[in-house]
């Protein structure tokens, strides 16, 4: 059974097509990626998928649930949830609040409770304060716990976006081009963490420029051209891809 | 004793402190006059921080919340002889549900927009006010019967003190929960909010909802206190003070709040000695601080103390 | 017979009330639209919304009976008061907007809600409280067309903003300043590296909403009198013009105060009077609640 069917998808702007009559499936639990030339659409899919924008016309399919036009928080309390290409830090938090913020879902949010002060918010924030430290572990930011985002350096807050989807507890994971901008370095180091996300069976769908990357760690791989599915399969099976190649060097 | 330290617990003990001894100090009816303004006005500002400073939503029309439970309570006591308490009660149930319809379509609309469209709600509510006499007496206001069982300036002191300390205490529990985490994410980036499940308009709406009751019972308390009311309470220019006092005293602060309300209210009282160059100096102060502290006086204090407090 | 003569009667009076209605609709909408392209000016620039734009306006008029009581003759008059408010927006921008760049959108609309107090504290404290009238341009003689009366100074309005509207798209779409002004509005960082003076244009932009603000103010006075406080609302209608028309879009400010203004004089005429002031506002919230970008704004998916 797959996890999410998308089925002839399509949605315009101003007359221009950015996805185009696109359908393909994934799995769950696998490394999934989505490439293509810039402007091929990646980002404007994953909009549509996960409820930021509404499509033209066609269906997205979660867990056997028809879910277009859902807004993001209700995919997110199924277990969807996503990081940006261009980063959206609340800046207005440290770090571990925009975490905390992640778990949201899973917290009391009663607004009595909330406004006098039970202890049972008190005692869910601490709770929370300590599984949030965890992820935040987890993509190696514990140090930065306490710091102002607006006074984090730019990889750093690249992680931060995949702890505080992880605080959500999805069982699928968006993320968009998650090592865009950084060096190799702290490209080594996303690409650990999106492996070890993938061992606690979260379903990862990656866009990423970076090829080395992608080819080594997918287990799928969709290319994307003018909004339209240029072919999928296997690494293997997409390097040779006569198209592909043309796409990316005649391009 | 770490708790002591926090600027929570702390802070709220400070003001505790600062209202249980400050009668000591008032020397005449006027000045406990200023004091219970000041709590009236830092009340309305706590509730409408929770909205601008937090999540990050313009709202130039609470002014005429604050009208709707005066004018609620007014009506309902002197016409129809309902109890005080009552009336209180019936006026902020019907602010909040009218925040509540109004909210949705409001909210949707961002920045500059949003400032219309409340600025323009306000000034709806505030001329239906003027109009209306027959109701509301027009511009002329209308009297209305004080609580029978507070028979002294210094009872509405305490009461309104109390209120005010409640206010701070709700707010910062408020912030501190997890709708307060959300209230911040919904100005961080709403996109983001609502990509790990927070439902952004629900909150915007609550928020808003909130704000308005907050502004509605000081108004319905106000009414009482003076056994008068004239639609200026509703007007655009209350409604620009009491976010001029937000913004002043420093905008996603409690604790700001009540330091602008305090001090816009105690200002004008000071400068009265300059007649006619009062609104003059008012206006010059008030854009000499926003020109120099554009996050206002009590985050800039913060801020510095920080700075010291590392090196 | 006499039944049809009667229809027909009242018919031809039920027209002439109508373009009664719509004369003092279009005047009333020429200055809102001449506010509202004010408002429309500073925010393109500078994506300020300008709390004292009305300020302007009352400073116009005000300037207006200043120079008029010194002496001098009403042409010298008037461009004194346009002066004076010009100096008074090239202070504000230089003074109070430049040294705040980076504050967050609501301290700057604070700090122009403070302008604007200045600005009526001290008219209020140098000329009064009283109310003033501007003898009007070419007398008071009513004239008649179709069974409705029109005053002299709605042709003046009416030709004036006219001509000030042509001159303003002449100036952004052919002059050099008014280019780089546009440009700054699209994109301000772009504009730094084309190396548009960017600070310059914002100052102009300041003086030039100014200068309009004004000249509505002082076309206006005529009609309605003005005193310290008679900008408030007109700056506030100025704002649902801009706003209705789609923020920092010219033209849809001119098309918004229009609208405002008939929609305000059908209104109170039609309907009642008592809410005449508040016709603008729901106008503006209906239409909002249904095009939260404006009548003429921008619309489409917000990118993410
Ligand atoms: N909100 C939007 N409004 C208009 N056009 C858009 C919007 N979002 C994306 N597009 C257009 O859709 C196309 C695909 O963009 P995008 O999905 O960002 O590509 P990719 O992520 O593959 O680089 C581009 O031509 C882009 O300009
Ligand atoms: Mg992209």
């Amino acid at each position: 059974m797959s996890l999410l069917k998308v089925d002839n998808l399509s949605i315009v702007f101003g007359g221009v097509k950015a996805i185009d009559d696109l359908s393909f499936t994934i799995e769950p639990g696998k490394i999934h990626s989505i490439i293509g030339p810039n402007g091929a659409g990646k980002t404007t899919l994953f909009n549509l998928i996960t409820g930021v924008y509404t499509p033209t016309t066609g269906t997205v399919l979660y867990e056997n649930e028809g879910v277009t036009g859902f807004k993001s928080y209700e995919l997110a309390a199924r277990g969807m949830s996503r990081t940006f290409q261009n980063l959206q830090i609340f800046f207005n938090m440290t770090a571990i609040e925009n975490v905390m913020v992640g778990a949201h879902l899973h917290l009391n949010r009663g607004f009595f409770a909330s406004f006098f002060g039970l202890p049972t918010i008190k005692e869910g924030d601490r709770h929370c304060r300590e599984t949030c430290l965890e992820l935040l572990d987890f993509v190696g930011l514990r140090h930065y716990a306490d710091t102002d985002t607006d006074s984090m350096p730019y990889g750093a807050l690249k992680r931060l976006e995949i702890a505080r989807a992880l605080a959500s507890k999805p069982k699928i994971l968006l993320l968009d081009e998650p090592a865009a901008g950084l060096n190799p370095a702290e490209s080594r180091e996303i690409d650990e963490v999106i492996k070890k996300v993938a061992e606690r069976g979260i379903t990862v769908v990656l866009v990423e420029h970076d090829m080395k990357m992608v080819m080594e760690i997918s287990d799928h791989i969709l290319v994307l051209d003018y909004g339209r599915k240029l072919t999928e399969g296997t690494a293997q099976e997409v390097r040779n891809n006569p198209d592909v190649i043309a796409a990316y060097l005649g391009g | 004793m770490d708790k002591l330290k926090s600027p929570r617990t702390g802070g709220l003990l400070i003001l505790m402190a600062i209202i249980a001894v400050l009668p000591a100090f008032l020397d005449n009816a006027f000045q406990v006059e200023i004091a219970i303004l000041i709590f009236f006005n830092a009340i309305v500002c706590i509730g409408l921080n929770l909205l601008i400073g937090y999540a990050g939503q313009i709202s130039l029309g609470h002014g005429a919340f604050v009208g709707l439970g005066a004018y609620g309570s007014a009506i309902l006591t002197a016409h129809q002889g309902w109890d005080p308490l009552l009336s209180m009660v019936a006026a902020a149930t019907f602010t909040g549900v009218l925040c509540f319809v109004i909210a949705r379509p409001i909210l949707k609309l961002k920045g500059h927009y949003l400032a219309m469209a409340t600025l323009g709600m306000g000034i709806i509510i505030s001329i239906v006010i003027n109009t209306e006499d027959q109701l509301t007496g027009g511009p002329d206001g209308m009297y209305v019967d004080g609580l029978s069982f507070m028979t002294s300036q210094i009872h509405w002191y305490w009461l309104i003190g109390a209120v005010l300390v409640f206010s701070v205490w709700a707010s910062l529990n408020l912030i501190h929960s997890p709708i307060g985490r959300a209230l911040r994410a919904v100005h961080g980036s709403e996109v983001a909010a609502e990509v790990v499940g927070v439902d952004t308009t629900q909150y915007k709406v609550l928020i808003f909802v909130v704000s308005g009751v907050f502004a509605s019972v000081v108004g319905s308390l106000g009414v009482y206190y003076s056994n008068f009311v004239t639609p200026d309470i509703a007007g655009f220019f209350h409604s620009i003070e009491l976010v001029v006092m937000v913004v002043f005293g420093g905008m996603a602060s409690t604790f700001g709040a009540v330091v602008g309300a305090a001090i816009l209210t105690i200002l004008p009282q000071v400068l009265t000695f300059l007649h006619d160059f009062e609104h003059l100096v008012f206006g010059l102060i008030l854009m000499l601080t926003m020109i120099f502290l554009p996050k206002g006086l009590v985050p800039t204090l913060a801020d510095l103390f920080k700075k010291g407090d590392k090196s | 017979m006499m039944g049809k003569l009667y229809l027909q009667e009242s018919l031809s009076d039920m027209s002439a009330e109508f373009l009664q209605f719509l004369f003092s609709g279009v005047t009333l909408g020429a200055t809102y639209a001449l506010v509202g392209l004010g408002f429309s000016i500073i925010y393109n620039a500078s994506h300020v919304i300008n709390f004292a734009q009305g300020e302007f306006v009352m400073m116009g008029g005000m300037g207006t009976v200043f120079f008029l009581g010194l002496g001098l003759p009403m042409p010298v008059a008037i461009l004194a008061a346009i002066a004076l408010t010009t100096l008074f927006g090239f202070g504000l921008e230089r003074f109070a907007i430049a040294p705040a760049r980076g504050a967050s959108v609501v301290t700057l609309i604070i700090i122009t809600i403070g302008a604007s107090i200045v600005m009526r504290g001290l008219v209020q404290v140098v000329w009064g409280k009283e109310f003033h009238a501007i003898p009007a341009f070419s007398g008071d003689e009513p004239i008649t067309i179709a069974g409705a009366t029109i005053l002299p100074q709605s042709l003046w309005v009416l030709g004036v903003t006219v001509l000030l509207v042509l001159a303003l798209r002449f100036f952004f779409e052919k002059t050099i300043m008014g280019k780089a002004i546009i440009a700054t509005s699209l994109n301000r960082d772009a504009a730094l590296l084309m190396g548009i003076n960017v600070r310059f244009v914002l100052f102009i932009s300041f003086g030039l909403s100014a200068a309009l603000g004004a000249a509505a103010g002082i076309l206006v006075a005529p009609i309605t009198l003005t005193n310290f406080e008679a900008g408030i609302m007109l700056g506030l209608k100025g704002f649902c013009a801009a706003i209705l028309g789609g923020l920092g879009n010219g033209m849809g400010a001119v098309a918004g105060g229009m609208i405002v203004g008939i929609a305000e004089a059908m209104g109170a005429g039609y309907l009642i009077s008592e809410y005449k002031d508040a016709i603008a506002f729901v106008l503006i919230l209906l239409v909002l609640f249904f095009k939260p970008s404006g009548l003429f704004g921008k619309t489409g998916t917000e990118r993410v």
